[in-house]
């Protein structure tokens, strides 16, 4: 490429001249799409970056960044960086202990966080981060009666900034020549799946390269439309919607609030689209409750394209040819379904989506690539500033996730653990050199924790994480994820946690889906008053109870896996929710503390109890605690003998 | 005289003032006798047992009943007999104690409705929407977004009324009336019916509407926990008779409101 700007301020500055009036961001507020061309957003950043300066930031302080997608924070990693300072994005609905640890840890000197909430947990933390001085927020409201000495409104302190560039024009031009693409950008922060959050140091390389890799990779161009609504702690995020949008100049949209963002969506309507996996399954589980709403003649519409798009929509996709009659069907399917369809889910322009995070169910994935949606699946993690591996366009398969990425390398250790090197490898944890000496070794390979082999068509297959994958007493195999993923696979069943590592037979966990479950019971006349009366309702019992039977029969075919059909289960009493711990705040399952929290209704599903007596603890969104105790049922499932080996 | 209430709010001078109100339908007395002011910026609240005269006492104010006796001051003016809108105009807006949205309507057509006092064209030039009349919408539209925004209701802003759950419906309404733009707000029980979440937002958007607005707030509630937190002063009726009248702390431990709450008296 001719442009190589090694940075994202100097990047900025490129785009502000190549894009100058070419719409850069938007966010929609007070009912309106604002937007905000590149040449303005580069005077927004320098302007804050100035500020900033004035306020004392220095080179290589750390600015944490606390709220949800909004325009002013994204601009406040850009202005960290002009700085040659560390951007810090933090997950905004963290409670004020958690946040503390991470910005205690990052040093954070200076906050941007998004309004009152935020900053009030800020104010509740101040005492234990020495390293805080400064707190500039971005949205006023309620903030009149703080004391405004470490306090200052986001417009004050670019009003500063804009002082400061009068009587030093040359600064902020300076700073930003001296950065180079081998400093440091950003710290990520793992979730934190097992224990303390990790912050993952990245470089200006690791980022940029990668993003420029995969945006060659899928051809993406400056008109791109993203919505940005993940968390903005989040490598994805970080990617999508900064390190792709920088470099390839497309424009990103942020939702009006959390609530609105079904309708932004379908305003915006992106040509490129992330999603984990729950979401597509949420959009459909949608679309299917609302289609049994439906009139008698949409609803036998519906149905009949449907079948039309799954015989063909996928070889269409995948640039196929199929039968002329075929062609025409799904043609006017599109006319009547598919395009009014994918109008209401906001797809109609979409060109790419991803997703990855956790498998995807293959009806779920099916359904959107026979609409014509080009979803693809990757596989990646924060140290690899997210591509491992990713689909090429027309080699897509629901239970692989492709093959590796532009310029990384993967292999697979001889226990099975997937490894790769590549431009995105991190450069160490912060202030952690053990656990990167025991992560990164000296050749550059990452462990990447995860147990699986390549197909034969040379996709990469994930199984579980590797120190998940246990043994069954007779020594077989137990990947539990890879059985909570099947469970997971039904509409109705929201997580799942299997059990089963140095005990005889498999046993689970079952969440059930208020959403599926209740709009069910609403159907067929169950009056049920709460979440626990649901999951407690026998005939709920008896729907989860056939889906494992059908979870058994697939895996008794499976030759490997046979040994894990599940023998007992039982429906929990509560939903698992990040704020009691039970899942990190990218909902994986941590299965330790769901250990120890229910270890009394994990023996009873061992010792042949038929119901077992439970008191919890939980959190509320305000952070009070309450406690809820239940009687739950145990049941049994019938078990399949393994299939033998067809000849 | 100005004054700081505990929060460091301002609490101005006396914005309505009610004086020797007496009211009744027939034969029956609904109000006896009633004085008591309002000042500028605060909180006030009108408690009591049912059928004390509270809605009776907020329906005198917004003009909605004629009391035989007694006089209406506000902002330093006698009231005449005035019709309901005309007490809107002068700056009195309220939110009732049955929802009374127009159902059929988007939220952000009701918040509109909230504007009417305000528009200035008349219904040709409306019919029209050219010129003034589409000025005149977009500068309303745009006030009205920011009290979408600082309800938190972007969400529905396009749903019927009527589809929305109840406590979304009573923060519309409080909507509508802020859209008034009033000196004086009067809510007719504003968390009746809901759940305690509902409630706590509830009373933050009340405190906020009177801290980041200004707003004068006059209010009948039924919660005593609701009243004594929020309110800078409250009023006690009991059988359209005032018992009482002071801060929380001195109504609480007012012998007379103790007797009508709990001595069941006639219970």
């Amino acid at each position: 490429m001719d442009h190589q700007s090694d940075t994202f301020p100097k990047l900025l500055s490129e785009n502000s001249q190549r894009f100058a009036n070419k719409v850069a961001m938007r966010q929609k507020d007070y009912g309106i799409w604002q937007s905000w061309t590149w040449a303005q957003m580069r005077d927004e950043v320098f302007a804050l970056a100035n500020g900033l300066a004035a306020l004392g930031f220095q080179r290589g302080d750390k600015l944490a960044i606390v709220g949800t997608n909004r325009p002013r924070l994204y601009w406040g990693i850009c202005a960290a960086q002009c700085l040659g300072g560390i951007p810090v994005p933090v997950y905004q609905d963290s409670v004020a202990d958690e946040m503390q640890y991470v910005l205690e840890h990052a040093e954070a000197k200076f906050v941007i966080a998004e309004d009152q909430e935020q900053v009030d947990k800020m104010l509740e933390i101040q005492d234990r981060c020495p390293n805080m001085h400064h707190i500039v927020y971005d949205d006023p409201r309620g903030m009149r009666s703080y004391q405004h000495d470490h306090l200052h409104d986001f417009v004050d302190v670019q009003a500063l900034g804009r002082e400061f560039a009068q009587k030093n024009p040359e600064y902020l031009t300076q700073v930003i020549a001296q950065g180079q693409g081998s400093d440091i950008s950003i710290f990520l922060y793992t979730s934190g799946t097992t224990g303390k959050p990790k912050g993952v140091v990245m470089t200006y390389d690791n980022i940029i390269l990668t993003a420029r890799n995969s945006v060659d990779f899928d051809h993406l161009t400056s008109s791109e439309e993203v919505l940005s609504y993940l968390p903005m702690a989040w490598v994805g995020d970080h990617i999508f919607s900064y390190g792709q949008a920088y470099v390839a100049g497309f424009c990103i949209n942020c939702p009006e609030s959390e609530a609105t963002i079904p309708t932004d969506l379908r305003e915006i309507g992106p040509t490129y689209y992330f999603a984990p996996p729950r979401v597509f399954e949420n959009i459909l589980t949608t679309v299917t409750i609302r289609m049994h709403d439906a009139g008698k003649l949409k609803q036998r519409m519906y149905n009949y394209f449907m079948g039309v798009a799954r015989k063909t929509g996928v070889q269409l996709l995948n640039g196929e040819s199929v039968g002329f009659q075929d062609k025409l069907l799904y043609s006017l399917g599109n006319l009547l379904v598919y395009a009014p369809l994918k109008n209401t889910m906001g797809f109609s322009r979409i060109r790419l989506a991803y997703t990855a995070g956790e498998a995807i169910g293959p009806e779920i994935f099916d359904f959107f690539r026979s609409l014509g949606i080009n979803v693809k699946q990757l596989y990646g993690q924060t140290e690899a500033a997210v591509f491992i591996t990713m689909q090429p366009d027309g080699q897509i398969f629901a239970d692989t996730v492709g093959i590796p990425a532009p310029g990384v390398d993967v292999k697979i250790a001889d226990n099975g653990e997937v490894l790769y090197r590549g431009p995105g490898v991190f450069h160490s944890y912060f202030k952690n050199e053990q656990s990167t000496r025991e992560t990164k070794n000296e050749e550059g390979w990452v462990y990447t924790g995860d147990a699986g082999y390549f197909a034969e068509n040379g996709h990469l297959k994930i199984i579980d994480r590797i120190k998940d994958v246990g043994r069954f007493n007779d020594g077989s195999m137990f990947a539990p994820k890879y059985i909570e993923n099947k469970l997971k696979f039904f509409p109705h069943i929201k997580e799942a946690v299997a059990f089963g590592h140095e005990k005889d037979y498999c046993t689970a966990f079952i969440n059930i889906d208020l959403e599926a479950v209740g709009n069910w019971a609403e159907r067929n006349n169950v009056a049920y008053a709460s979440y626990q009366e649901l999951a407690g309702n026998p005939q709920v019992y008896q729907m989860m109870l056939k889906s494992l039977e059908e979870v058994n029969r697939s895996l008794a075919a499976d030759k490997l896996l046979s040994n894990s059909q599940i023998h007992r289960f039982l429906i929990l009493h509560k939903e698992l929710d990040p704020d009691d711990g039970e899942l990190t705040r990218t909902r994986k399952v941590r299965r330790r503390i769901i250990a120890e929290k229910y270890g009394v209704l994990i023996d009873a599903l061992y010792n042949g109890a038929k119901e077992c007596f439970i008191r919890t603890e939980v959190t509320f969104e305000d952070g009070r605690k309450g406690a809820i105790e239940a009687n739950l049922n145990i049941a049994d499932v019938p078990t399949f003998a393994a299939v033998k080996e067809a000849a | 005289m100005t004054e700081l209430n505990q929060d460091g709010r301002k609490i101005g001078d006396t914005l309505l003032e009610v004086k020797n109100i007496t009211l009744s339908f027939g034969g029956v007395k609904a109000l006896t006798d009633i004085s008591f002011d309002i000042k500028e910026g605060e909180i006030r609240a009108l408690i009591g047992p049912n059928g004390a005269g509270k809605s009776s006492m907020l329906n005198v104010i917004s003009g909605f009943y004629h009391p035989q006796q007694g006089e209406v001051w506000f902002r330093g003016q006698k009231r005449g007999s005035m019709r309901p809108y005309e007490v809107a105009r002068q700056g009195v807006a309220r939110t009732f104690q049955n929802i009374a949205l127009f159902k059929g309507m988007s939220t952000l057509d009701n918040l509109m409705t909230g504007r009417i006092t305000q528009m200035n064209t008349n219904i040709f030039w409306q019919a029209l929407w050219k010129g003034p009349a589409e000025r005149e919408e977009i500068a309303h539209r745009e006030r009205v977004e920011h009290i979408i925004d600082f309800l938190g209701i972007q969400a529905i802003r396009k749903t019927p009324v009527g589809r929305l759950p109840y406590g979304l419906q009573k923060r519309v309404e409080l909507g509508r009336a802020l859209a008034a733009e009033s000196k004086l707000l009067l809510l007719d029980e504003p968390m009746a019916g809901m759940n305690l979440e509902e409630k706590e937002d509830m009373c933050r958007f009340i405190l906020d509407v009177n801290d980041e607005f200004g707003t004068t707030v006059a209010l009948i509630e039924h919660d005593m926990g609701v009243v004594m937190d929020l309110s800078d002063r409250v009023v006690v009726l009991d059988y359209g008779r005032k018992l009482a009248d002071g801060t929380p702390d001195e109504v609480r431990n007012d012998p007379a409101v103790i007797k009508a709450y709990l001595g069941g008296a006639h219970a």
